[in-house]
């Protein structure tokens, strides 16, 4: 889906997390040399142009790497997690080959051993906060 | 520290490369030195992180890596190596057990060494607890084995699953210093220097951009670099510090050094290949496990062990035979910065 470049978004954090807030995974797709990549780049890592595209992923991957939390950070004690109530952050690779790191919903945190690095994931979307602290983090749900 | 140790006006820059800050300042000291503009340099590392309360210096650590993406994610750094871990366990077979003889292994050595920050094996640390408990009239825990201590989640919590409090390096108070000079003046200041005969560093995208989580591109590169400048094969090397800030980062690192094949080095913990008395001793000094992890100082600490090993200053830990040669590895971040050193002694 790109845009007209007299709309099109600057490639930074703060785009990504404002297309996360309208449900979307937006990566950076290079008119150059076509790669893409998630994180979103202003430059080609692999070209260095600087032309470059929005484009919304297919929102699947698999797990290739993840853990469980008890020793949290303040934002994450915040939100009601730590040693109590451990949860899931996990590496996705999209099936476009590009990977993100996201939080792990749908699995069971306090048996991580039925947590299988390979397992089918889709993107999805974890509101917190209210009026102007509200925030969307980007997380994959294990679709079995 | 210019001003606390009487060295002004010279120049005095901080070098800032989060946990590689160490071993980044030895490289610009000897890049400075191998330029002809000074002739000596005094590289000092030091850190202070004991007055923070955990939950300040999980979030100031944190800063290393990449907030909107990484730490967004709910990712912390023990966070990040438990997920190389979890990629690692997946790939090659490797148990959380693997993991724990690291840590008896490391101890094993810190406990040799006097300025360990928790220089005891986990054997006494446990029967300590033990002792502790029937002191205070507790009912004493029901370890038979270190093994049933590091499996207990009250002695041994889980901090980022698989990796446990004895996986992780602790918060730690630390520093060390090393005297730089150009090759020509060494022997003004000792009968036995030490030679920096490869120096590497590199730099890497975040965890999540690799192609392959269970090794860190980064370290490989550096290690190849630095072999192919000092003309020597990690054959040929007989002892080397890794930066096993946890467990599994010393197994990825006993493999990117080229010690070890791809997914043999979780195994050598445990077939004692990497004891101190093994065939490639690693972390003689205990490591950032045992010695402890002050991070800007930790690899610089790691020449200290390896300047005592090389000249048979190393005491009880003394590791048997000659070292002619020996290696550095110091990782910032999750590899984004890696940096490797091998010395060489020459009479």
């Amino acid at each position: 889906m790109n845009e007209t470049s007299e709309t099109i978004r600057p490639f930074s954090a703060a785009s990504f997390d404002q297309y996360l807030a309208e449900g979307k995974l937006m990566a950076s797709r290079c008119a150059g040399c076509n790669s893409m990549h998630l994180p979103p780049h202003a430059i080609c890592p692999k070209c260095h142009s600087a032309n470059m595209d929005w484009v919304e992923t297919s929102g699947k991957g698999k797990l290739a790497g993840f853990t469980v939390i008890y020793i949290a950070p303040t934002f994450m004690i915040e939100q009601g997690f730590g040693r109590e109530n451990p949860y899931v952050s996990g590496i996705v690779e999209l099936e476009e080959g590009v990977k993100i790191s996201a939080r792990i919903t749908g699995v069971d945190a306090l048996r991580p051993e039925t947590i299988r690095v390979g397992a089918r994931l889709m993107v999805d979307f974890i509101e917190f906060g209210e009026g102007e602290k509200k925030r969307t983090y980007l997380a994959f749900r294990a679709t079995g | 520290m210019a001003d606390a140790v009487g060295l002004t006006p010279i120049p005095a820059t901080r070098v800032e490369n989060a946990c590689a800050s160490g071993a980044a300042a030895l490289r610009q000291g000897l890049l400075a030195i191998a330029s002809g503009m000074y002739d000596a340099v005094l590289v000092g590392g030091v850190e202070k992180m004991t007055n923070l309360p955990t939950a300040d210096v999980t979030d100031t650590l944190a800063a290393a890596a990449d907030g909107p993406f990484e730490i967004s994610a709910g990712f912390t750094f023990p966070g990040f190596y438990a997920a190389i871990a979890t990629a690692y366990m997946a790939r090659y077979g490797m148990k959380p057990e693997h993991l724990m003889n690291v840590a008896i292994k490391n101890h094993d050595n810190g406990a040799l060494n006097p300025n360990a920050q928790f220089g005891v094996t986990i054997q006494k640390w446990m029967e300590g607890r033990i002792a502790s408990a029937i002191k205070k009239g507790k009912p004493a825990p029901n370890w038979a084995t270190i093994w049933d201590f590091l499996h207990d989640d009250s002695a041994n919590p889980m901090v980022a699953y698989p990796l446990r409090l004895f996986d992780c390096s602790p918060i730690t108070d630390g520093a060390a210093a090393l005297l730089l000079v150009a090759e020509e003046r060494g022997r003004e200041f000792t009968d036995h220097p030490l030679y920096v005969i490869g120096s590497a560093q590199a730099s890497d995208v975040s965890l999540h951009d690799r192609a392959d989580l269970t090794t860190l591109p980064a370290a490989k590169l550096a290690s190849s670099q630095a072999y192919e400048m000092a003309g020597v094969t990690a054959k040929d090397i007989r002892i080397a510090e890794v930066h096993d800030c946890f467990t599994i980062a010393e197994v990825a690192a006993s493999e990117d050094i080229g010690f070890f094949a791809p997914g043999e080095g979780y195994r050598v913990a445990e077939n004692g290949l990497a004891a101190r008395h093994g065939a490639k001793p690693i972390n003689t000094s205990g490591g950032l496990k045992s010695k402890g992890h002050p991070v800007g100082a930790s690899g610089v600490a790691q020449v200290v062990e390896i300047w005592k090993q090389m000249r048979g200053e190393a005491g009880e830990r003394q590791v048997k035979g000659d070292i002619p040669l020996a290696l550095t590895h110091n990782v910032g971040a999750t590899g984004s910065t890696c940096v490797v050193h091998i010395f060489e002694r020459r009479d």
